[in-house]
């Protein structure tokens, strides 16, 4: 008898203790993630900002003052010793994101979540990111300074990692059950290439040569145009390019080929963008240059940006970093100010390859077979055996796509050439930015630049404004990199690259200000070839207007055109469809909510109901008119928004107005209405399900935990106007990242806000504390300390000490 | 003074000396000690050991978290799901804890009878 209670009392505290420290799906291990003494209790708490740290070589201690919005402000008295603080400082507050971040770049998800993150996993590895970080560790290794700050930076955030016991871990390391591993420069390279394929990973070449084999090069001219009728370009239609003396590529005679493509690898999201604009002294109420900034990107919480002030006896940066790199990234500092807008230019192309047998180590080049390079890539999972999938790397680079991955043909595959597989010094770039005096410090800062490609906004104290379109971009003939290329035949590779100083850029122009928002660059005199690769063409003309509407301009005026809500889209199709569409057949519910949106003025307020019915009707007519584009197995990109107004506009009666599943031949005026009433369908169910469709409601913005949104860690129902195509682009998980207006007194004076707060644990009062005053439309003056003394701003002081 | 309140106290003061260096298992090896150590009988077995760990783990939590206004707890009784309530989420942390050391309690005890014969 007592055997037997022995054995099953054994059973059962075998059990318990195996049912309590094992992780059993997204369940965590119970008793470690509960008990108080190493659980989440422990992360109950605030950030420690006050007293002395140890931190491991350090040549001088390092003052870090906190200021009550969290915002570190770091004087240390060197540089090496300032990027080994901003290491370590950063991993107080992100450690968890930045480490993320860069498993993500890596595809290395699997090995914490488990097999759900394969398939990400997999085409992180396809698209060659850890070879791209590796070339871009070579590049940086050029430069003993840069790689000496990289490495210090490394130390600073492993100073951190070191001094953690498990209690202490971010929460998610615990949800997730694993630990941080050491940071490396590795994972700087691939913070940046993360930024990277956000920014320029952005390609429909395959779901374009479909449509071109589909519906013919005219149609496809018309569909895709190289400019759109309108183009209020980024350097300003006047700009004289005679100085640009180069041959231009030659575009060579030869087949392309146009392949079937049933499926292509997930692209990043296409309102990835941002505002950047500055106004010279003349246009500026005080006489001062003022410079704006506000990146779009998801709206994720921890976020992606956090603030800091960087501070050595030979310079002091402010501004928004990103956890993981180095320096400011959109910032001032007592000289100049800068910030960024994607560039959105085509730096990605895919070249199709014959291999030689099923080996697949040798492809046809020029006539001949050339060796392939096998890089494997063993994907770790969690809980499970490990996946191999090694990629064939040509001259182009990685052979994305091929029978492993998306294509039947054994001997076939489609070869990646991209800008973020070349390897720069985009750190560098960021790094002398923070140094910079003047325009001069900013053209050289901009020359080690090379991807994702970006429009640099620029102000000094001096009075200067600029804009550079920087990246190492492709000098590409005519039509070149629009569709599958041929990977055998020399004179489809990219033959040269546009010399630095003939990139796009104007200083100092007439109109007195210079903006970007992700727009076309140039206007067709540009001599090098600019295909639109998907250039927003709304945000920059009410951005252009709003400054050529009047002489002089103050901060409140930036801080309205950061928050405009105007839709430009939505009025330049709205009021032909009020002339031109056929309300006869209109039941009453439907004559209502025609009426509602016929009183809405075109601005995304949070009130308004006329924007739901817009975003709903809009979507609708989108996808009536592009009926064709519904076909299986075929990967398509159908036209951009403004072509699809365009021809509505301009071509009601063409061929692709009629869906070709009715036997009634349609014009756009039949597509107003068929959509209209769909609409209104949709939007009585919604509002059955949901109540009230007012754009605040419908939209229902909400910042998302980093987690695949998980709703404890989120924040739903922020209440705040705009959309996408709009200046204030919030959409419903995506945005404004970042806003910040610089005046260029001395020293200038600054305002930021983000939607997030500076701390990562969920269990901080500053996890979030940003939001509602982002989503209001407010700023927080930026506290930029001129000495290492406490100012009254600051709540406490930490001193950095070594060991 | 009675073995019940003294076994109390002896699991109470192990588990916590534990806890400054062992993992959340350590009141698991509290309770198996104790109950080696002072024999009790009957259901006291078990609820012994599990009231003197809720009592620690909810207390300890409790403090830990009423500092910073349940910020994390509330969030975590999402997650978990408890609709959001950080005392539900109190009371489960006890019990995951009173479980644990309970069942080690009846182990304990069961060892001892085995060795006594």
């Amino acid at each position: 008898m007592k055997y037997l209670k022995f054995t099953l009392s054994l059973l059962l505290i075998a059990l318990a203790f195996y049912g309590l420290n094992t992780k059993f799906g997204s369940i965590p291990p119970i008793g470690k993630f509960l008990n108080p003494y190493t659980g989440i209790w422990q992360n109950e708490t605030d950030e420690t900002i006050s007293g002395s740290v140890y931190i491991d070589g350090l040549l001088d201690k390092v003052n870090v003052h906190y200021d009550a919005q969290l915002i570190p402000h770091l004087f240390a008295k060197n540089e090496t010793d300032l990027y080994k603080a901003q290491g370590y400082i950063t991993a107080k507050h992100r450690l968890w994101q930045m480490e993320f971040q860069t498993y993500a770049a890596a595809g290395r998800l699997s090995e914490i979540i488990g097999e759900a993150a394969l398939n990400y996993d997999r085409q992180e590895r396809r698209q060659g990111m850890g070879f791209g970080a590796e070339q871009a560790i070579e590049k940086m290794k050029e430069d003993p300074e840069t790689i000496a700050y990289v490495e210090a930076y490394a130390e600073g955030v492993n100073s951190y990692i070191n001094q953690l016991q498990p209690k202490d871990f971010p929460v998610e390391y615990k949800l997730l059950d694993y630990r941080p591993e050491s940071w490396t420069i590795k994972k700087t390279a691939l913070l940046l290439m993360y930024m990277t394929k956000d920014l320029a990973g952005f390609d429909s070449d395959l779901e374009y040569t479909n449509a071109l084999r589909m519906f013919g090069k005219e149609r496809f001219d018309l569909l895709y145009p190289d400019f759109y009728e309108i183009n209020d370009p980024v350097i300003p239609k006047d700009t004289d390019w005679s100085f640009i003396d180069v041959p231009m590529t030659e575009t060579p005679v030869g087949k392309f080929p146009l392949d079937t493509i049933a499926s292509t690898l997930d692209k990043p999201h296409p309102d990835n963008g941002s505002n950047n604009w500055a106004i010279s002294g003349q246009k500026s109420y005080s006489g001062n240059p003022i410079l704006a900034n506000d990146p779009h990107l998801g709206l994720n919480l921890p976020s992606i940006w956090f603030v800091m002030q960087l501070s050595t006896p030979n310079h002091n940066s402010f501004g928004a970093t990103l956890p993981g790199a180095l320096g400011v990234i959109s910032g001032f500092n007592n000289h100049i100010s800068w910030g960024e807008t994607n560039a959105t230019r085509d730096v990605l192309d895919w070249y199709k390859i014959e291999f030689k047998d099923k080996s697949r180590m040798q492809y046809k080049y020029d006539g001949q077979w050339k060796d392939a390079r096998l890089r494997v890539e063993e994907i770790k999972i969690k809980g499970k055996a490990s996946y191999i999938d090694s990629v064939r790397y040509t001259h182009h680079g990685p052979v994305s796509y091929d029978k492993e991955f998306k294509c039947d043909d054994e001997l076939a595959g489609y070869a990646m050439k991209w800008s973020g597989h070349i390897g720069g010094n985009n750190q560098k770039a960021f790094l002398e930015l923070n140094k910079g005096k003047n325009y001069d410090d900013y053209v050289k800062a901009l020359k080690h630049y090379t991807a994702p490609a970006q429009n640099f906004v620029f102000a000094s104290g001096e009075g200067d404004i600029a804009l550079w379109v920087q990246g190492k971009l492709p000098n590409k003939w005519k039509g070149q990199g629009k569709f599958l290329m041929d990977g055998s035949n020399p004179r489809h590779d990219w033959q040269s690259f546009i010399p630095q100083s003939f990139n796009a850029h104007t200083k100092n122009p007439e109109r007195g200000f210079v903006s970007s928002a992700n727009q076309h660059p140039v206007d067709e005199s540009y001599p090098f070839y600019v295909f639109n690769d998907g250039y927003e063409p709304y945000r920059n003309r009410v951005i252009n207007n709003f400054f050529n509407s009047k002489d002089t301009f103050d901060i409140q005026d930036f801080k309205d055109l950061h928050n405009n809500n105007y839709n430009l889209k939505a009025a330049e199709l709205l009021p032909y469809i009020y002339e031109t569409m056929d309300v006869s057949a209109l039941t009453n519910e439907e004559l209502t909510i025609l009426n509602e949106i016929k009183k809405w003025n075109f601005n995304n307020n949070i009130d308004e109901l006329g924007p739901s019915i817009w975003s709903i009707w809009w979507s609708t007519l989108y996808n009536t008119v592009w009926d064709e584009y519904e076909v299986n197995n075929v990967a398509l990109k159908a036209p951009f928004s403004f072509q699809t107004i365009h021809l509505l506009k301009s071509k009601g009666d063409d061929a692709f107005m009629n869906i070709v599943a009715t036997p009634e031949t349609e014009t756009a005026k039949d597509l107003f209405l068929i959509s209209f009433k769909k609409a209104v369908k949709s939007l009585m169910d919604w509002k059955v399900e949901n109540g009230n469709y007012n754009w605040n409601d419908y939209k229902s913005t909400y910042v998302g935990h980093l987690l695949q949104d998980l709703p404890a860690f989120s924040r739903f129902n922020v209440t705040i106007g705009g959309g996408a195509n709009i200046v204030n682009a919030t959409s419903k998980n995506h945005g404004p990242s970042w806003r910040m207006i610089v005046e260029m007194t001395s020293p200038p004076t600054a305002l930021g806000i983000y939607p997030g707060g500076q701390s990562g644990n969920p269990g901080s009062k500053y996890y979030d504390n940003f939001i509602d005053d982002w989503a209001a439309g407010n700023y927080h003056s930026l506290h930029f300390m001129q000495s290492d003394t406490k100012t009254d701003a600051i709540i406490a002081t930490q001193t950095l000490i070594s060991n | 003074m009675n073995i019940k309140i003294l076994n109390f106290i002896a699991t109470l003061v192990l588990a916590i000396v534990f806890s400054f260096f062992l993992p959340w298992w350590s009141i698991m090896l509290a309770a198996f000690i104790t109950a080696t150590l002072l024999s009790i009988k009957g259901v006291a077995v078990f609820f012994i050991p599990f009231v003197a760990i809720f009592v620690f783990w909810v207390s300890y939590s409790f403090i830990l978290s009423n500092t910073n206004d349940f910020t994390l707890a509330k969030k975590i009784a999402i997650l978990l799901p408890l609709d959001g309530n950080a005392y539900l989420l109190l009371i489960i942390t006890g019990i995951v804890g009173g479980l644990a050391s309970g069942i080690a309690g009846i182990f304990g005890k069961q060892c001892k009878t085995l060795i006594k014969k």
